[in-house]
C-alpha cells in the first residue's frame, strides 16, 4: 500500500474539516477524490503532503508517517496544489531545475530529468519562456511537470484540470494515465466525466466525511433501484392508467407530449409498450435513462 | 537551501531589483560623501569615513526593507509557498536561503564603497594618514546592522502577504531598534536606568563598533538580534501548524 490514511481528523477552530476518514491506495492506482467544494479534499491533500499537520489520525506514505518524517515523505510525493501557484517570472526550465533541485538533484541528473519532464508534458517549445508569458493551458503541464521531475512514486494533484478548456482537459488527462502505471495518483476534482475518463477508484467525500469508496461501475449502481423512462407519444394521453403498471412509484407529465415513468426494482418497458398498444396510442419514443454518476453524487453529496 | 538561495540571488538580479538597490545605495551615499556640501569628505578637510557610516543606517533604513519586503509575503500572496513548504527542505531552510540572499546583496551594495577608503588613503596627507582600524571596525559594524535589519525585513515579510505592509513594518522595527532605545532613554522618566535602556538600541552598538575596537560583547549583541528575529520567522511560519 503506498498511501493510507487512517482515522484523519482536521479540526479548524470549531468546524470538522476532515472528519475520520480512511482509504488506502495502491500502487498503479488511479483514485479519484471527489466531492463538492469545501468537501475537505484540499484539506486531505495538504494534511498528505506535511503542508498541514492533522489533529487526530496518521497518514503513511510508502511506509512513512507524515506527522513523523515529513521530509521522507515529501521526497516521495509530487505534489499540485489547488490553483497551481507558479514563479511567474521565472523561466520554464529554470523553474523545473529549481523545484528538481529541491529535491536533491543534481548537475546532468536534473538537466536530462527536466528535458524528459518538459517532453512528456508538451512544453519543448514554451520551455524558454517566463511562466507568466504561458497560457493558463501550459502553465498547467508546468505544474505537472514540476509534479514530476523527481519521478515520485506518489502523485497527489489538487484539481489539475481545472479552469483548462476541453482539448486541453484531455491532454492533461493523457498525461496523468500515462505516467500512473507505476505510481499512485491520488486526485480531486469534482467533475464527475473525469472520474469516468481517469479513475480506477471514487472516494466521495462530503462534509467531511466519506460517503462512498468504490470502482466506478460500482458507484453508478449505487443508484440502480430507482429507473426513470422517458416516453412520447404522439398526442396527449391520459397516463393515469399507467399507475397500475407493477413497480410504477410515479408518473407525470413532462412537458409537450412526455411522460415521465419512475419504477422501482423492475423494467416497465414492456408494460408501458403493451398498455399503449392497447389503447392504440402511437409510442414515438421511450427512452431508459441510465443512472449517471452526476446523479449519484447528487444523492449522496446532498445537504440538508 | 543552497537551491533556495541560488534561486532568491537569481530573482534579486534578472530583475532590476538587485541593480537598483545597489545603484540607489551608492548614489546616496556617494553624493552624500563626495558632493553635498556641508558633508563631503573635501569641504570638511579630515580623511575619514564617518560620512558613510552616519548616513549609512540610514539609507539602509529604506533600502533594505525594499529588499526583504517580498521574501516571504509574495510567496503568501502567490500560493507558492505551499509550494515550497511542501518539498523536502525544512522551514530553517527556506528561511536562510531566503535570508543570506537578501544579505548577500546588502553585501554587495556595501562592498564597493571600499574604493572611498582606497582614495581617502592616497588623498591623505600624508599619503595614508587614515583611521584603518576604526573604518574597518566601522565596515564590520554597518554590515552587521545591515544583517541585523535584513532579518527584521525577513521577519516582517513573514507576518503578511501583502508586501507594502511588510515594507512599513520593517522600516518602523528598524528604525525602533536603531533609534528608539536611544530617544527612550532620553525621556524622564528613564532617568535612572536611562543608561540601560540606551544600551539596548542598535546605534549604541554600532557606535560602539565605531571606536576602531570590535568588542565581543558588541558582535554578540548583532548576533543575538538576528537569531531573534529569524526565530519569530520561524515561528511565524510554522504558525500553520497550530
Amino acid at each position: 500500500m503506498s498511501v493510507i490514511v487512517e482515522n484523519l481528523t482536521k479540526i479548524y477552530g470549531t468546524q470538522k474539516a476532515v472528519d475520520r476518514i480512511s482509504f488506502e491506495a495502491k500502487k498503479g492506482e488511479i483514485l479519484g477524490f471527489l466531492g463538492p467544494n469545501g468537501a475537505g479534499k484540499s484539506t486531505t491533500m495538504k494534511i498528505a503532503t506535511g503542508y498541514i499537520p492533522p489533529s487526530s489520525g496518521t497518514v503513511l506514505v510508502e511506509g512513512c508517517d507524515v506527522a513523523a518524517k515529513p521530509i521522507q515523505v515529501q521526497h516521495n510525493i509530487g505534489y499540485l496544489p489547488e490553483h497551481n501557484p507558479l514563479y511567474l517570472d521565472m523561466y520554464v526550465y529554470e523553474y523545473l531545475e529549481f523545484i528538481g533541485s529541491l529535491h536533491r538533484l543534481k548537475g546532468k541528473l536534473l538537466r536530462n530529468r527536466v528535458q524528459e519532464m518538459v517532453q512528456l508534458v508538451g512544453l519543448s517549445k514554451e520551455q524558454n519562456k517566463k511562466i507568466g508569458m504561458l497560457s493558463k493551458g501550459y502553465r498547467q503541464r508546468v505544474g505537472l511537470a514540476q509534479a514530476l521531475v523527481h519521478d515520485p512514486p506518489v502523485l497527489i494533484l489538487d484539481e489539475p484540470t481545472t479552469g483548462l478548456d476541453p482539448n486541453q482537459i484531455v491532454e492533461i488527462r493523457n498525461v496523468i494515465r500515462d505516467i500512473s502505471s507505476n505510481k499512485t495518483v491520488l486526485f480531486s476534482t469534482h467533475i464527475m466525466q473525469e472520474v469516468q475518463a481517469l479513475c480506477d477508484r471514487v472516494i466521495i467525500i462530503n462534509l467531511g466525511k466519506i460517503v462512498a469508496n468504490s470502482d466506478v461501475q460500482g458507484l453508478k449502481q449505487m443508484n440502480k433501484k430507482e429507473t426513470v423512462v422517458v416516453v412520447e407519444f404522439d398526442r396527449e394521453v391520459d397516463h393515469e392508467v399507467f399507475n397500475f403498471i407493477e413497480g410504477i412509484v410515479s408518473v407525470e407529465k413532462k412537458g409537450g407530449n412526455s411522460y415521465k415513468f419512475v419504477s422501482r426494482d423492475k423494467d416497465v418497458r414492456p408494460d408501458i409498450f403493451r398498455i399503449a398498444s392497447e389503447n392504440a396510442w402511437t409510442l414515438i419514443g421511450l427512452k431508459q435513462e441510465e443512472s449517471s454518476l452526476e446523479s449519484v453524487f447528487n444523492l449522496l453529496t446532498k445537504n440538508e | 537551501m543552497f537551491a533556495i538561495y541560488h534561486k532568491e540571488i537569481n530573482a534579486f538580479f534578472n530583475s532590476l531589483i538587485g541593480y537598483l538597490v545597489i545603484a540607489v545605495f551608492l548614489t546616496f551615499v556617494g553624493l552624500y560623501m563626495w558632493v553635498f556640501a556641508g558633508s563631503n569628505v573635501l569641504d570638511v578637510g579630515f580623511a575619514n569615513m564617518e560620512t558613510l557610516f552616519a548616513f549609512g543606517p540610514v539609507a539602509f533604513l529604506f533600502l533594505i526593507p525594499a529588499i526583504t519586503m517580498r521574501t516571504f509575503a509574495e510567496e503568501r500572496k502567490d500560493g507558492t509557498i505551499e509550494l515550497l513548504l511542501t518539498r523536502p527542505v525544512s522551514d530553517w531552510q527556506i528561511i536562510f536561503g531566503k535570508y543570506l540572499a537578501s544579505l548577500t546583496l546588502v553585501i554587495f551594495a556595501l562592498l564597493p564603497t571600499l574604493v572611498y577608503y582606497v582614495s581617502l588613503y592616497f588623498l591623505g596627507s600624508p599619503e595614508g594618514n587614515i583611521d584603518s582600524a576604526g573604518v574597518f571596525s566601522s565596515y564590520i559594524g554597518l554590515a552587521l546592522l545591515g544583517a541585523v535589519f535584513t532579518a527584521v525585513g525577513v521577519f516582517s515579510s513573514s507576518i503578511s502577504p501583502n508586501q507594502i505592509v511588510a515594507f512599513i513594518v520593517a522600516v518602523l522595527l528598524c528604525y525602533f531598534l536603531y533609534d528608539g532605545f536611544a530617544r527612550i532613554a532620553l525621556l524622564d522618566f528613564s532617568s535612572g536606568i536611562a543608561a540601560f535602556i540606551a544600551s539596548l538600541g542598535l546605534d549604541y552598538h554600532y557606535n560602539a563598533l565605531g571606536k576602531g575596537l570590535v568588542d565581543s560583547r558588541d558582535v554578540f549583541y548583532f548576533l543575538s538580534l538576528i537569531f531573534i528575529m529569524l526565530l519569530t520567522t520561524h515561528l511565524v511560519l510554522g504558525s500553520r501548524k497550530w
